[in-house]
């Protein structure tokens, strides 16, 4: 029997043959963690014995979901990161103003790369799958363990092979493919489990759609969402990566606890109702009044997303009825929207564009909802107050469908009203 | 680790998010005892005042899916809950719980609100003291029963520090 992706990943790591369902102390090539989830890993690190050295290198430290800071307690919390990186002397701390979201960063800066085993204090650093990294989301213990001894226990998942092949209709995108399968095999379908994409649809794919499919592996329940790297990967990594790499795919008689294949054309623009990211319809189905629009987060903050929002929205206003907010996800996007005039676009359309943050996608702060409040966003979760009041209704789309939507002040689907 | 826990049940649903048990609007601090003041403080704001000591949380699929928070298990603890007992949990959850101590049973138990539970972690049942029903579950697999029988994640990591200051002391 042959070995999965993410049998040899671990395997490697763990300097031994390894099989679905095993548990192994593998070694971590980065350790990740955010300003929210990095303060309870350095107060855990504090408790180790004195003169515990952290594995400097390994770490990477990125504020970004509550900066810049929104109040007191949150500038505390920051201050305490960069505290942490002065004193262990963490090259790879990203301040404000030089960073942005955490997993764009981590593959923009070149942490990510195919074969590295990579894990990180939040939910969505599954994203690096898509470049054939093993990569899955930790707690803020494990954290701190990780910068103690470098090492981690990890059960070695069994995969589900996801194939889709044929064209994509216009307006339809990434975050479609993985919300039309998130909405066939709900949200604990992937459960424990790594998601391993394959077909003509995929390798067609931009990066950066595909980094949104690994990127809401999480919202099925799924421990990876790996897609095989191609010349694509090698050719964004060329100068951006750290290090050597070497590439690892699944043999063709690895062992798959489930096979699914969709066919692209069954894919239309996909929207996620209140209030899990399974509840799906397709777009033009969802008639419902928005007064917000959000595009931007790890999920869909690149400068591809913001290019096809800016696409429709050029030379038009949003509805008056409707505040669109548009974050780009790292300084990096930022730049390239502005290069290209993309952020003059938004500006002209009465969209509010502000630098990276994770912000008001985790209801934090910048364009939190009021009691009744309904958007539409890119974002990848619409649990119960996710946005800010517990009354309040989040919509995940692809950004054609939000900028769109936030033109027709309703959501609807691009292809009925472009 | 205490082989023997019982407790009332307070009874939750399928897919309750990580959002629901702490908000990120109160992730500012890791300290247990604060977060628990926020717990459920959304869907059910009645819950800090009706949490008492021990009481455990019966729950259905997918307890903690979605954010890696591990302000969740905390704030949990925080509040008093000995453990909890769903029909299956989400991962990352289900790690930082194994990683901090906070005993999590993957069973499908019949009860309702206010039920006496008695959890035999040693002989791997449950019983509802109500109904008289007997449930039964799998124990942990040895190398997480390991960490969780150390008393968490960190009493095991101090030990391989130890080992290895131990080793480069020689």
């Amino acid at each position: 029997m042959g070995k999965t992706i993410s049998e040899k990943i671990i395997g490697n790591k763990a300097r031994d043959v390894v099989e679905a369902g095993q548990i192994v102390e593998a070694n971590v090539d980065y350790v990740m963690v955010n300003d929210v989830t990095g303060l309870p890993a350095f107060e855990q690190f504090e408790k180790f014995p004195k003169g515990t050295k952290p594995y400097s290198e390994k770490i990477v430290l990125i504020p970004d979901h509550y900066v810049p800071n929104k109040d007191v307690a949150s500038a505390e919390q920051a201050k305490r990161m960069r505290d942490f990186a002065k004193k262990y002397n963490i090259k790879n701390y990203f301040e404000v103003g030089r960073g942005g979201v955490c997993h764009q960063l981590m593959i923009e800066k070149g942490f990510v790369a195919p074969g590295r085993l990579i894990v990180g204090a939040d939910s969505h650093t599954c994203s690096y799958g898509a470049l054939g990294a093993f990569s899955t989301g930790i707690g803020s213990t494990e954290a701190a363990a990780i910068m103690a001894i470098g090492k981690l226990w990890l059960k070695v998942p069994d995969s589900i092979k996801i194939t889709v092949n044929g064209k994509l209709d216009n307006y339809v995108y990434g975050k479609d493919i993985i919300l039309h399968v998130i909405g066939d095999i709900g949200v604990e379908g992937a459960l424990y489990q790594t998601m391993e994409y394959y077909g003509n649809t995929i390798e067609n794919l931009t990066l950066s759609d595909r980094i949104t499919i690994s990127n809401m592996a999480i919202e099925a329940g799924g421990k990876a969402g790996i897609i095989p790297p191609d010349e694509k990967v090698f050719e964004y990594l060329r100068d951006r990566v750290r290090g050597n790499y070497t590439p690892i795919y699944s043999d063709k008689d690895a062992y798959y606890l489930q096979e699914l294949k969709y066919d692209a054309v069954d894919i239309p623009p996909t929207v996620a109702k209140p209030f899990l990211p399974s509840n799906t319809s397709p777009a033009s189905e969802v008639d419902v009044k928005i007064d917000q629009a959000y595009l931007g987060s790890c999920t869909n903050g690149r400068i591809e997303d913001l290019r096809i929002a800016a696409k429709i929205l050029k030379g038009k206003k949003i509805n008056p009825e409707v505040r669109m907010i548009v974050v780009p996800a790292t300084k990096e996007v930022f730049n390239q929207a502005l290069k290209e005039g993309l952020i003059e676009i938004f500006e002209n359309a009465d969209c509010f564009v502000c630098g990276p943050t994770c912000g008001a996608c985790l209801g934090g702060y910048m364009g939190i909802l009021a009691d009744g409040e309904k958007c539409v966003a890119t974002t990848n979760r619409n649990f119960i107050g996710r946005m800010g009041h517990k009354n309040s209704e989040v919509y995940l789309a692809n950004p054609a469908v939000v900028a769109a939507s936030a033109i027709e002040g309703r959501i609807v689907d691009p292809r009925e009203v472009l | 680790m205490k082989e023997v826990l019982e407790g009332r049940v307070i009874l939750f649903g399928d897919n309750v998010d990580t959002d629901q048990i702490i908000p990120a609007e109160f992730l500012t601090t890791g300290d247990p005892k604060e977060l628990a003041k926020n717990a459920f403080i959304k869907v059910r704001p009645e819950f800090k005042n009706i949490v008492q000591d021990g009481d455990i949380i019966v729950a259905g699929r997918n307890f903690g899916c979605g954010s890696s928070r591990e302000h969740a298990p905390r704030a949990l603890m925080g509040a008093g809950i000995s453990c909890v007992v769903a029909k299956s949990f989400a991962r990352i959850f289900f790690r930082n719980s194994i990683n901090l101590g906070l005993t999590l049973i993957e069973c499908d138990v019949k009860a309702n609100e206010g039920d006496k539970l008695i959890v035999d972690l040693k002989r791997g049942t449950i019983k509802n003291i109500r109904s008289g029903e007997i449930f039964e579950f799998k124990p942990l697999p040895a190398f997480l029963l390991k960490i969780v029988e150390k008393g968490g994640l960190m009493e095991y990591v101090k030990e391989v520090l130890n080992e290895k200051n131990s080793y480069n002391a020689r």
